[in-house]
């Protein structure tokens, strides 16, 4: 407990567009097939340091198989609000879920360059005390913190439906279940909110036997993955509507709500829409009268590819679809970026007018056909994918693999685990040639958190005007 | 100064007290009113701020003050009340965990996360051993009355208790929301606000022993 607030919490997004630049950057490492342990790596961030680009400590778990994929904080500037009741946590832990083992691990990351397990959440007690499996996204919240899970009970965790449950935020115990009228919502995948408007969003992947061992052809071909967006009154915790974005928009998955609480709207990334194989990304806001709209404002059209060039799975369509796996808003709510994992692309669109957005920069980097080296030269395999931001919108930092079991799919062999970081000033952005990450050998690298709270960790209680 | 001037600084003080520490609430006005861009809603905000305050006060306060009716037992009364106060206190020491179905209250309805708030950390509490020691300064002053008079004098000084409180607690915490809106920023949340809950705590047992000291 802290005497005052922790510096790291902040009121508005537009403090936190000014707070001091991250100095640590911590990236999840996982072993695709398993035979080594997964890992937290702890990167220096700080441009002045000797060490600027190079892993400087790593956490590696004790049990093989947990797959890390999504992770986030204890605590955030969420805790600034008088209703929390929870304004003296410090950030000083990340929860991180393996989604193919179930057990979570609390990483103690006070000290970085020592940072430690702090606690392990083994998966008997997750299955025991919730009756969901496979958790996946974090976020610090009111009622303490909140996971969501991919799957429900049973060994291939499809008896019952997924859904999210509650940590609590000071003894990391598990307190049960969230939902209370979860409507006809059963799949999962992300969610996040606007606090003091008390409400949240939440989308679809699939179940675990359409992930787990691969995409599904036969399911994506036949619009059996998740395709709608539930909006929930957040402490009544009842799915008060669900919009469903049409069948054809094979899995809705990351949302994205404007940082500024004031604001009413937010995003969503569909990955393929099965009729044209574009990608989308629709905007959903809050009308006046409390109800929900959502409308897509970006496709991202298949590029032309020849059948050599492409995977099994592509190779009927002589196409390359965008794919996208993830998006991201900077902390002033401009810019949107946007992983276009199969196409080897990473899009920034002005998003200033959400209903219109505007593509205003364009990186080539990776990709299933054009294989786009880094500007150092070096290989980048796989393709953008997991982004983060950093609070003051000048560092847009991403990593390359998408899952194991799809990696092999879309990318056959193993292509190494990569982290780079573009730089967004004056407009537009490109790749930073002298930021390149090496992670230790066997490791595939997913997602990314920041030093302080990033764009996609801290929900805000108060407007940034 | 006279004991009764006295006892209703400390209601005044307490108020004071109370309306600074942003846990009652002041932040949540000045949210209000950047999401309305107006002063007005701050001012909306802390009048539902103080309203479900002063009824939590008023809620601890009339049943003591009924109680404080039974004449031959009122030692025993503001002994027990102290005790009372100083188990609060000590709970609020051991027990440093906030209560978890406040998180429950949607952020619209202020009036009753403000009731709850107060209740759940005993700030009506806090204000019983000064309000009995009114009861029984006003009740030396006045000489014996009828049942139905001292019901009434000990209602009325239960709400004029309450009422005090609450204007010094929005007046106080009205000020800050005012200045931090006004002039100095959101950056004084962080500067500004912090954690009392020990304070807290032992302002309760404090009260609650100098009730105690004096009822002997």
């Amino acid at each position: 407990m802290n005497l005052r607030p922790d510096p790291t919490f902040y009121p508005s997004p537009k403090d936190a567009i000014e707070a001091p630049a991250e100095t640590y950057a911590f990236t999840l490492m996982f072993s695709p097939d398993a035979s080594q342990p997964d890992g937290l790596a702890v990167v220096n961030v700080d441009p002045s340091s000797a060490q600027y680009g190079k892993v400087v400590h790593q956490v590696i778990m004790p049990n093989k198989g947990d797959e890390f994929h999504h992770f986030g904080w204890n605590a955030c500037s969420s805790s600034l609000s008088p209703l929390s009741g929870h304004a003296f946590l410090e950030r000083r832990y990340l929860i991180i879920p393996g989604i193919r083992s179930s057990r979570i691990y609390i990483i103690d990351v006070k000290d970085p360059l020592n940072a430690k397990i702090h606690k392990t959440i083994e998966p008997e007690e997750v299955f025991a005390k919730t009756g969901y499996s496979r958790p996946h996204t974090i976020h610090c919240g009111p009622e303490g913190i909140y996971v969501s899970t991919l799957g429900g009970a049973g060994a291939d965790g499809t008896d019952g439906p997924p859904g999210i449950f509650i940590l609590d935020c000071e003894t990391f115990e598990i307190l049960g279940r969230y939902e209370m009228d979860r409507g006809v919502q059963d799949k999962h995948y992300d969610f996040w909110w606007n606090l003091p408007r008390d409400y949240m969003v939440s989308s679809e992947w699939g179940l675990p036997p359409q992930f787990e061992n691969g995409l599904v052809p036969e399911d994506l071909l036949s619009n059996k993955y998740g395709h709608s967006i539930h909006f929930w009154d957040l402490r009544d915790r009842k799915n008060v509507q669900t919009i469903d974005l049409g069948e054809n928009h094979q899995m809705a998955l990351e949302i994205r709500p404007a940082h500024d609480p004031a604001k009413k709207h937010g995003f969503c990334g569909v990955v393929v829409d099965t009729t044209n194989l574009e990608g989308a990304i629709f905007t959903w806001w809050q009308k006046d009268d409390g109800t929900f709209e959502a409308k897509k404002t970006i496709t991202i059209p298949p590029q032309p590819a020849e059948a050599d060039d492409l995977p099994e799975m592509l190779k009927g369509f002589g196409a390359v679809p965008a794919l996208v796996t993830d998006i991201d808003l900077s902390m002033d709510d401009k810019y949107l970026y946007v992983a276009c994992w199969g196409q080897g692309e990473m899009h920034q669109y002005d998003v200033s007018d959400p209903m219109n957005p505007v593509l205003a920069g364009k990186v080539e980097i990776g990709g299933i056909v054009k294989q786009t080296a880094h500007p150092n030269g070096k290989a980048f395999g796989y393709g953008p994918q997991m982004v983060e931001i950093s609070r003051d919108g000048k560092r847009v930092y991403w990593t390359n693999s998408l899952y194991s079991a799809w990696d092999d799919q879309f990318y056959p062999g193993d292509r190494g685990a990569a982290m780079v970081m573009a730089k967004a000033e004056n407009g537009g952005f490109e790749l930073d040639p002298d930021f390149w990450v090496e992670f230790p050998d066997g490791y595939r690298s997913h997602q990314i958190r920041l030093e302080g709270g990033d764009c996609s960790t801290d929900s805000f209680c108060y407007p940034s005007v | 100064m006279n004991t009764a001037a006295g006892l209703w600084l400390a209601v005044f003080a307490s108020g004071l007290y109370h309306g600074l520490n942003p846990g009652m609430g002041w932040p949540l006005a000045v949210s209000a009113a950047l999401f309305e861009q107006r002063q007005s809603a701050l001012w909306r905000a802390l009048a539902a701020l103080g309203v479900g305050h002063l009824l939590a006060m008023i809620g601890i306060l009339l049943p003591f003050g009924a109680m404080y009716l039974l004449v031959d037992y009122q030692r025993e009364i503001r002994l027990a009340a102290g005790a009372v106060v100083i188990a609060m206190g000590a709970y609020l020491v051991i027990n440093r965990r906030h209560p978890r179905f406040l998180s429950r209250v949607k952020p619209s309805r202020l009036a009753l996360w403000s009731f709850l708030v107060a209740t759940a950390h005993g700030a009506g509490l806090m204000l019983v051993p000064i309000y009995l020691g009114l009861c029984r300064v006003e009740e030396l002053d006045a000489g014996h009355q009828a049942a139905y008079e001292l019901m009434s004098r000990n209602i009325l000084i239960a709400l004029l208790v309450a009422l005090l409180h609450t204007v010094a607690m929005i007046g106080s915490g009205g000020a800050v929301a005012w200045a931090v809106h006004r002039y100095l920023g959101l950056r004084f949340l962080k500067q500004g606000w912090f954690n009392l809950d020990l304070v807290w705590a032992f302002s309760l047992i404090l009260v609650g022993v100098v009730g105690i000291w004096a009822a002997l």
